[in-house]
């Protein structure tokens, strides 16, 4: 696939990585295209089930971006974030799902060079992995 | 703990011991009502019932293979909050696995309640019972238990075990306050009772019991049999995990579900009130699936199948204690509990932990460690 470009759904906390993104924006960085950002108030509110979805809509990779351990807004969402991603990367791999499709990065809000540099790292990587099983064929 | 007795047994009828053992407790002035299997009159099918009067426990069948429900679901309705009383459950060993479970998601109190188990010899898919039951239930628990008893599970009249039963490593009452021993013990004199924790031992103390030791035969017993299931449930896993290595294969694997979601109402652990899958989250506006039609050239209805199973992976496989129900009320016959089973011991290996185990280990999505899982986190 010469001209492949992934579709990757990332579900980012408005207290840090959102914000990291808009710093980027507002610092005029530039960051791949590729990437569609769901502003949730929380990591600790994504539920897996969101994660699934984006996966079997065809998303190529999807990452779960929040604070880092210790500045999480509500304390302790992103460390039950972290569970919740160890537990579908125990589950999805079964099903063929590579493990490189799921992320968990923590940016925090004064991260705006980190942010697109992540971001530019994650789309080469899914680049070089290609395009999701599930985006080939029809899930039902 | 402390006491081990013997529950006589007269003439090889094991049926009427129990049922001497359950008067005996209802007898107990601190118990108010037992949870025991019973005959159902005029049909053959066994279920829990709530017993206040000891003359009403004459059906009392705890060794049939009938398996209509897990009773967790049944005593939880019974114990989550207090009844002014305590009542006594006689329940099969996955049965106090999922009660476990719901104590721990707060759906289910222990506090007036004392778990009596009993070793499991298995039980049959319901369609499987009723043919093998026919008309005469009491006639086909004794056939049922000497064949098993007798290491004979490939005689049960042409009918298999569910298989949830053929690959369970969980047959003995571990959880439970008394457990009550058949395997490798003489069934002829009596069956084997221990108590498990204090409250199992008070209510055992109580009964008076002639004391006993638990025979040397049946740690082998139990040893053989431990064996025989856990190549039984690797195979299993082998299987089930070849059958669904890719979206298209896990698709193809759930091709019958028809989302009647029989297998979650059938579910022990599945405890939500309101599960996203009926609430209007899913209930999508028509245009939406013109649309996914369009994108894809043909899309199956009703949609969010794989969906919804992968996502009751995530719900709820950490606290899946395997006992088949999912698969029993599935009315297509997919193997619902053999691809909940693989993908549970996964998570709850990820977890260190074992679903019904014991109520003071924490369900895994509830506690976090500031230090953990590192190898999660980063491109």
């Amino acid at each position: 696939m010469e001209n492949f470009e992934p579709v990757i759904v990332a579900f980012v906390c408005n207290w840090c990585t959102y914000t990291a993104a808009d710093l980027a924006g507002t610092s005029r960085l530039s960051y791949p295209k590729n990437v569609r950002l769901i502003r949730v108030m929380c990591t600790g509110m994504v539920d897996p089930q969101y994660v699934i979805k984006a996966l079997l809509e065809g998303a190529d990779g999807v990452l779960v971006s929040g604070c880092h351990p210790g500045d999480c807004h509500y304390i302790n969402g992103n460390y039950k974030a972290r569970r919740r991603i160890k537990l579908l990367k125990e589950i999805l791999p079964q099903f063929g799902f590579e493990p490189e499709r799921l992320r968990l990065t923590w940016i925090g809000a004064s991260d705006g060079i980190q942010f697109a540099e992540i971001m530019r790292e994650l789309v080469t990587e899914l680049k070089e992995l290609g395009p999701s099983q599930a985006k080939l064929k029809m899930v039902v | 703990m402390a006491i081990t007795a013997t529950i006589n047994v007269k003439d090889q009828d094991l049926l009427g011991s129990l049922q001497t053992f359950c008067t005996a407790i209802l007898t107990q002035e601190d118990i108010r009502a037992i949870l025991v299997p019973q005959r159902q009159p005029m049909k053959s099918m066994v279920m829990p019932t709530l017993v206040t009067a000891p003359e009403q426990l004459d059906g009392i069948d705890p060794l049939s293979p009938a398996f209509p429900m897990n009773g967790a679901k049944v005593l939880a309705k019974l114990t989550r909050k207090p009844s002014g009383g305590k009542i006594a459950a006689l329940l099969r060993p996955c049965e106090i696995r999922a009660f476990i479970e719901l104590v721990k998601l707060k759906q289910a109190r222990t506090e007036d309640v004392v778990l009596i188990g009993i070793d499991c010899l298995g039980a049959l898919r319901n369609t499987d019972y009723f043919r093998f039951a026919g008309n005469d239930a009491a006639a086909a628990t004794q056939r049922f238990y000497e064949g098993m008893l007798a290491g004979k599970e490939t005689a049960l009249d042409g009918v298999e075990l569910a298989s949830a039963c053929k690959s369970c490593e969980h047959s003995i009452p571990d959880a439970a306050d008394i457990a009550l021993g058949l395997r490798g013990v003489d069934i002829g004199t009596g069956i084997l009772a221990q108590a498990q924790s204090p409250a199992g031992e008070a209510l055992l103390a109580q009964l008076n019991l002639p004391a006993a030791e638990v025979p040397k035969a049946r740690e082998d017993a139990l040893a053989r049999l431990l064996e025989a299931r856990t190549a039984s449930r690797d195979q299993m896993f082998a299987e089930t995990a070849a059958a669904t290595d890719s979206v298209e294969k896990l698709s193809n694997y759930m091709a019958n579900c028809v989302n009647c979601y029989n297998c979650r109402v059938a579910c022990p652990v599945c405890y939500c009130k309101e599960c996203v899958f009926v609430t209007d989250v899913f209930n999508h506006d028509p245009a939406q699936y013109l649309r996914w039609a369009q994108r894809k050239g043909a899309i199956k209805m009703p949609t969010d199948t794989v969906f919804y199973h992968l996502t009751r992976l995530t719900h709820m496989s950490t606290a899946c204690v395997g006992c088949g129900q999912c698969s029993n009320a599935c009315p297509n016959d997919i193997p619902v509990m053999e691809l909940f089973r693989l993908v549970g011991q996964r998570t709850q290996e990820a977890f260190a932990y074992e679903a019904g185990k014991s109520v003071d280990e924490s369900p895994p999505m509830s506690v976090f460690k500031e230090d953990e899982f590192q190898e999660v986190v980063g491109l």
